[in-house]
Parts: structure tokens; sequence; C-alpha cells
């Protein structure tokens, strides 16, 4: 392990609410180990700050390992920062060079106000799993689990939407801020499985839809999958287009108007 | 005391007494449920599962969590499994040796009784979870494929690649989220539990600040079920994540609710060392890398060669060495105190010298590299990402870290603790673990209490006070609740001190490592008695939190934290102190076999120590709760 340590320009976005003017804040660091994560660089500063009597940056982290999806900011531009498949809280600052500007900013989109600093409402997420992000099964009903035999490869393509950590770099890094990634991350891990079978339609056509109210359309970009610290395929998102539009048709049997 | 200490354990046969008890808990009629509110603090495992359970039954339910979303809980973060009786594997489990292994592996300290209901519900939380659209791992055929963990000697293990309390989580959080849709559950995050509101011995509501506006209120309900998780971030550097807090429990003991056993932590033996000052957390590697791992350190103290160009004969596989029928998968306790033996031996490795090696190269020769990915390709990947190198290539090293806590607030075998109204799920509370948690029995635990546990128990508790109003908002005591809350919040602002509020954390975080981390001794635990209370005191005249009370403030939230893991930090002490044995997680040093193992004293210890407030922070009382066990002999611990 080299024992490098790095010198910094950090601007950082600084807005003390929702309805304040935010602007861009110069810091310098020194010394800083290669070794640390972005987050503890971040730390260090706001340890530098408070010892100045300066408020310290709001920049929200929990689990630090990548997998809770409450940190990210945009890092240089890009959500989550330089490195593939690496939430803001994994990112090290092996990743950056000796005299490099680093500038944070907030997750960008109008549907995540910004509520301090670095700090953003992700709520929108929520309002589309309530739309049906669930199978329908209260507790105490269910057959034993060998009962549904899922064969190895489906339950391995449900896993790979339902490895998503709700952080919201998707929607952060879509220049039409769309939640297509997100949702059909969702959306799929439950209509791959053959437990999701019953729902699969009116699942579909509810989250689609109440993703609609709050985000962009997609237009194939791909800049979400590159930011998914994930990396969620973006097939989800074409079997997602080939099942809703199935669903409008199928919703509409069903309701015996076809 | 408030309330009562009666364990509540029904009588009958062992393998009857959830059946029965089941039977004779009065029931609140379906239309009736609707009369009840109950708030749930924490969307945990066992919290969303709590809410959205009693949503589904009927009840009026409020859930709240500090987090913007349910889903970020700090159980999203359990990697390696989840426990259950299955005997899928046809290898002889059974709910009866699932019971068995799990009081022997919480070294005698646990409750017989709830232990055996864990055994006997683990079964109903995998056929649940797989419903909910849980992606286990599979086999080829379609079936649920099991490993063995963590010392267990059958395979009955569900996991889902190294993810499995993610998955669990989300299966939890989608099924509370159904609830919020249906109206049903009331869901407030960004929202912290401040304080419980008690009305003559009896738990009535809570009190909440917003995080974002810094708004203070009550709510009041006819029950509370706090699922707010564990205190190992008392040792400020542990496996938990940054938020994670004893608050809500704390607040709760200090308004009367005994708390259990603090001084059993687990320390768990395969964690990232650390590598500088600034860490601020130590990441876990799931235990299941032990199952193809082999860990070993240098026998050369001054070893400067590389980990591949070093013989086997210069090699000391001290695990596989000392207990060669576990070898490896000796329990996290005993693997964890080897590892620390043989770095204050001096034969640690990295920069620093504090880790050991956790080695796949025979893995890999064996198996080949796929398989070896196919197994534990996330958790290759998180490390390399973590540490910049790559295992394929070079061991990992690995260091154990505070992980779990056994203990926390007491509870009956309803999960009611002695203040009638206030129930506690999961980690919070200090129920079937004893002094030590088996691998993969968390996630079980969180979901057995909140999917099949407290929404029958919580029954029995209402039931009587059908036609019973919960208190006003309005009320004088609601409000004394809330003015305590905003003048405690004030407070803080205004102290004005010049160190930040990590830095006290951090200071706080040595003492407790160094004195009542991995083994313990008297005069440890005395010097630990005196430095806390006075660095608590500093603390308080000194510490430092800028900005203000009506916007998103980290600090704020966070002094408030320290300032409770200060106090339980006291208590934590004083329990390791009297408790003159060692067993599971907690070992004094004077208490040891000659062979270096844990040493209970059945005749003296075999209680739980439940500590009452006894208005400041040293003067806890303490109750017992004596362990009878009628299943399960005691006997000493050997994994040679």
């Amino acid at each position: 392990m080299s024992e490098e340590t790095l010198n910094l320009t950090l601007k950082v976005w600084r807005q003390e609410g929702p309805n304040a003017k935010g602007r861009f804040e110069t810091y310098q660091l020194s010394d800083i180990s290669t070794h640390m994560s972005f987050l503890e660089m971040m730390d260090v500063l706001n340890e530098q700050l408070i010892a100045k009597g300066e408020v310290p940056v709001e920049i929200e982290s929990d689990c630090r390992e990548g997998i809770c999806g409450t940190c990210g900011c945009m890092i240089n531009g890009r959500a989550h920062g330089p490195e593939k498949a690496t939430a803001t809280c994994q990112l090290h600052m092996r990743s950056f060079s000796d005299g490099d500007t680093i500038v944070v900013e907030p997750f960008l989109a109008s549907s995540f106000p910004i509520i301090k600093d670095l700090a953003v409402d992700r709520a929108p997420l929520d309002r589309i799993i309530e739309a049906g992000g669930y199978i329908s099964i209260s507790t105490g009903s269910a057959p034993d689990a060998n009962l549904i035999p899922v064969p190895k490869d489906t339950a391995d393509a449900a896993f790979d939407g339902a490895a998503c950590i709700g952080c919201g770099a998707c929607v952060a890094a879509c220049p039409n801020s769309a939640g297509q990634l997100f949702t059909s991350a969702k959306i799929q891990h439950l209509n791959l499985l053959p437990q999701g079978q019953a729902e699969r339609w009116a699942r579909t056509e509810s989250m689609v839809e109440t993703m609609e109210d709050y985000f962009g359309s997609c237009t194939n970009h791909g800049e979400c999958h590159e930011a998914c610290p994930k990396e969620i395929p973006l097939d989800f998102i074409a079997y997602t287009n080939r099942d809703y539009m199935k669903s409008k048709r199928k919703n509409r049997k069903l309701q015996g108007q076809a | 005391m408030i309330g009562s200490f009666d364990s509540k354990v029904p009588d009958g046969p062992m393998a009857e007494k959830w059946t029965n008890h089941k039977f004779n808990m009065k029931l609140v009629n379906p239309a009736n449920k609707r009369k009840f509110e109950v708030i749930v603090v924490g969307t945990g495992l066992a919290g969303a599962s709590a809410a959205a359970t009693m949503g589904e039954l009927g009840y009026k339910v409020k859930a709240f969590t500090y987090s913007d979303t349910p889903r970020r809980a700090h159980s999203i973060a359990a990697q390696g499994g989840i426990n259950a009786a299955k005997n899928y594997q046809n290898d002889g489990d059974s709910v009866h040796r699932l019971f068995y292994d799990t009081v022997k592996g919480g070294d005698y300290r646990s409750r017989e009784a709830n232990v055996h209901r864990l055994a006997e519900v683990s079964v109903n939380i995998i056929d649940q979870c797989v419903a909910q659209g849980v992606p286990f791992a599979r086999e080829y055929a379609g079936q649920l494929d099991n490993r063995s963990f963590g010392g267990a000697q059958v395979s009955r293990t569900f996991y889902a690649r190294g993810q499995t309390g993610q998955q669990l989580l989300i299966g939890a959080y989608s099924a509370l989220m159904r609830q919020v849709s249906k109206g049903s559950v009331e869901l407030h995050t960004r929202t912290e539990m401040l304080d419980l509101i008690v009305e003559d011995g009896v738990a009535r509501g809570i009190v909440t600040r917003d995080l974002v506006t810094g708004d203070v209120r009550s709510h009041t309900a006819h029950a509370v079920v706090l699922a707010t998780g564990g205190y190992g971030n008392v040792y400020y550097l542990s496996t938990n994540a940054m938020m994670c807090n004893v608050t809500a429990g704390w607040r709760a003991h200090r308004q009367g609710a005994l708390f259990a056993n603090p001084c059993y932590t687990q320390i768990h033996p395969t964690c990232i060392p650390a590598s500088d000052e600034f860490q601020s957390k130590l990441t876990l590697m799931s235990e299941s890398l032990r199952n193809d791992g082999r860990i070993w350190v240098p026998r050369s103290h001054d070893e400067t060669r590389m980990a591949k160009d070093i013989p086997d004969d210069e090699r000391y596989y001290y695990l596989e060495e000392k207990y060669p029928a576990f070898g490896n998968l000796v329990p996290r306790d005993v693997a964890s105190r080897n590892a620390k033996t043989v770095v204050d031996q001096g034969m640690g490795v990295g920069p620093l010298k504090n880790g050991v090696f956790l080695d796949f190269a025979d893995a890999i020769a064996r198996d080949g590299e796929q398989t070896v990915r196919e197994k534990y390709g996330n958790l290759f990947d998180m490390y390399e990402r973590i540490t910049g190198e790559n295992p394929y290539e070079r061991p990992m090293r690995i260091y154990p870290a505070t992980h779990y806590t056994m203990g926390g607030l007491w509870v009956d075998y309803e999960l009611q603790s002695n203040v009638p109204g206030l129930f506690v799920v999961g980690e919070a509370n200090f129920s079937d673990h004893g002094a030590n948690r088996l691998g993969a029995s968390a996630l079980m635990q969180g979901l057995a209490d909140g999917y099949f546990v407290l929404p029958y128990t919580i029954g029995n508790y209402l039931a009587p006070l059908l036609g019973q109003g919960k208190l006003s908002e309005d009320d004088p005591i609601c409000q004394a609740a809330v003015q305590g809350v905003a003048d405690q919040t004030k407070k803080w602002l205004s102290v004005g001190g010049t160190q930040s509020v990590d830095y006290y954390h951090r200071e706080l975080g040595k003492l407790v490592w160094d004195y009542i981390g991995m083994e313990r001794d008297k005069a440890g635990l005395e010097k630990a008695m005196t430095e806390i209370p006075a660095l608590r005191e500093e603390f308080e005249k000194n510490v430092r939190v800028l900005g203000d009370g009506q916007s998103l403030n980290s600090s704020l939230e966070k002094v408030g934290r320290v300032a409770d893991f200060f106090e339980l930090a006291e208590l934590k002490a004083r329990d390791a102190l009297e408790r003159e044995e060692s067993c599971g997680g907690h070992f004094r040093s004077e208490s040891q076999t000659p062979e270096g193992e844990a040493l209970r004293n059945d005749e003296d210890f075999a209680h739980v120590a439940a500590w009452e407030w006894g208005g400041d922070p040293g003067s806890a009382i303490k109750h017992k709760e004596e362990l009878t066990f009628e299943e399960v002999a005691l006997t000493q611990r050997s994994y040679k």
C-alpha cells in the first residue's frame, strides 16, 4: 500500500434551505490520505469547518458500505463520482490525484428538491413503490417456500433488479431526470418471479404511471446505467416498456372492456 | 419500579408453550382493531414487519424513521443469511436442534421459552419472505439453496447472494408500503423519537423531532413499539451504520424501562481493519467467507515477504491448530479473541499490523476461481473497493469489530417491557441471543418478532383497553414532554464549546473499546467507570454544535445520541464489572479455563441483569431475572 497524501481544492454547493439561494464555496484540504473514503474526506472538511466556527456541510450517509442508498452527490458532475459501480460512500481518495479540484453538488433533479447543502428529498421513489412495488401477501398466508420452484436463472435475473439500493443516482444522471431505471428494476424484480404474476399487469401500469407523475421521460441515453452503483441492466427498461404496453390491453380485458 | 418484572413464560412443555399461549391470549375482534392506534419506532426488519403486519390486521399504525425512507435501516447491510429449521437438506435439522444450538451458542444466558418460539416460527419466516418475492439463492431445479453458517453443523441458512439483509428488508419494506398505500399505516420519515410519554406508569406516546423543520411534537397511541436496533456505535468504530444509536431505547430507560445485559456485545471476527485515524466506520465481510477461507498469520513477528511467498510451515493457522473439529468455523467470540491474541503477540499483518489473513488460495486451487467468484464475488469486490487490494491474488486482511449487541431493553415473553404498553422488538430488546448471537440469527429474530410474535401478543395487551381513548396531545403530560425535548435541543445549541461532537464520540469509543471491548478485567472496568463520567462532564461543557434547530442539522441530531451513549457506556462498564464470569461475548480475563476459553459461573450468574434508571447514570439499580434451563443441559462450551 502506498502512503500517498493529497492536497485538494473543494468546490462545495452550500444552500441553507429549500428556498435559500445556493452558491459554491471553495475549501482547501491538505494531507488527505489516499486510503480515506470520499465521505471521510468530507468528515475532515467538516471537522475543520467546526474548528473555525463555520457551519459544517450537510452530506447524508448511513451504512457507508454501498447498500443503504442514503448517500449520493454529484462529484465532478457525475452522480456518485468517477468510479463505475461505486456509491459515493465506497469511493476512495485513491481515485483522485494530488492538486485536483473536486466539485461537489447535490443530486440534480427537479423531482429531488434540495433540503440543505448536499441533502435532497427523494420521496417520489417511495411513492412509486406504494403504487404497486409489492406482492400482496399478508403475513401468515404463505405456502411452504419450496412449493414455488423458481428456476435459478429466473431468481438470478430477478435479483439483478432487486439489487437496486434506491439511491436516485439514475435520476440525477439522466439529462431528462427520468426515473425509468429505478422503476423498471423494481417492476422486473417482481414481474420476473412466479410469485409476482398475479399482479403483474396492474403493478406495471400503476407504477409506470406514478413514475410519470414525478419524473421526466426516458430517451435511452443510458446515463442511468453508467451511474448506477449496482449496474442495473438497461434491458429492464425495455422489458418494462413491453410489459407496460401489454398491461394497457390486459388490464382493459380484465376490466371487461375488451 | 414501574410495572411488573415477570417474564410471563407460559406453563407446559417447552414445545407447546407458544401454541398454548397463542390460544390463551385475548383477541381483539377484527372490527375493533381499527379503534386501536399503535406507534412503531424504527423501520428495519423488526419495525417494518411489525408495522406492516399490524396494518394488515387492521390496527391504525404510525411508523417512524429518522431516515428519508424506511428502506435505509441498517438491517439492509446484513450479508450472510437467515436461519430456519426447514431441514430442506435432510441433514438432521429440526426446531429442537435450532433451539438447542441457539441456547448453547448464547452460552446459556437466554430465556429458553423465547428461543424455542424463535426456532418454531423460523420456518414461517422463509415461507413469508419467498411469497413476498425475496430472491433467495436457488438450486438449478428451482428449490431453495442452503448453506452452513457460523459454526452450525447443519445447512439451515437461507441466503440471497451476500445481500440477504437487503433483500429481506426490501420484502418487509414493500409489505409496509402496501399498507401505507392502503392507509392503514401512516408513515413519518426524517422523524426521530426523543422521548417516551408515560402516564401513571403506562406508555402513552412519544415525542418526536422533525429533522428537516426542527418541529418538536407528541404522538399518542394505545401502545408504543420500539424497533430501534442496537447500541454498537457506543464504540464509535463498529460495523453499524453512522446513524445507529441507542437514543430511543435509552430515553425509554430513563422513563422507567429496564435495560438488560448492556455488557453483552458481539465482536464480529471478519471485518476490514482500520486504515488510519480518520476511519469513520468498519466494514464487515460476511463470515460465510470462513467456510472457504483459511485464517492465518506468519509465525515470524517481522515477516516482510508477500503472503503467497511464505511457506506453509511458517504460517500459523491458529484456529485450525487449536480447534481441529471446528477449525475456521468456531463461533464468533472464539474467532475474535484468538485474532486479538495473535495481533497482541505481534504477529499481525498489514501496514499497521492490525489484522490477520483470510486466505482463499486453497479454495481457488480446489474449486476454481469461477466457483469462488460465484459464491463470494460481491464480497471480494467490496473488499477490493475499500482496500485497493485484489483478494483473488492476495489474502484478505481481517480483524474483529463490534457488530451486534445482545443486550437491550428488558422484555417479557410477550415482548412487552416492564412499562405496560411499551413493546420492544428486534435487536433493541435483549431477548433471544443470550450472551452471544449465532450467525444468521439476527435477521431471524427481527422478522420473528415483527411478523409472528408481536402482532399476536400486542392484542393480549390491547383487548382489555377497548373503549379507552388515547392520551390527548394537548394533555399537560404531553406538553411537558415536548417542552423538555425542545429545551434540551436549545441547550446543546448554546453550549458554545470548542470540540466537535465527533471528537467526543471518538474519545468515548476509545475508552469503551479499551476497557469494555473483547476482553475485560476488574481494573480496566473500574477505570472506565471513572474516566467515562469525567469525559462526559467535559463533553457537556465543551461540545460545539453549530447551525440552528430549524433546519437539517446532523451535528445537533448526533449530540443527543452521543450524550445517551455516554450514559449507556457507564452502565455497560458497571454491568460488565458486576458480571464476574465470562460468557459468550462477555470475556472477563479473570474467568477463563486453563485453555483460555470463557469460563461461566452458573451458580451466581445464570441470570439476566436488568437495570433500572436511578436518576443519574451512576445510580442504576440492578434487578435479576433468574434463568432456569429445563431442556438444555448447561455445559462448558468446547470447540476443540
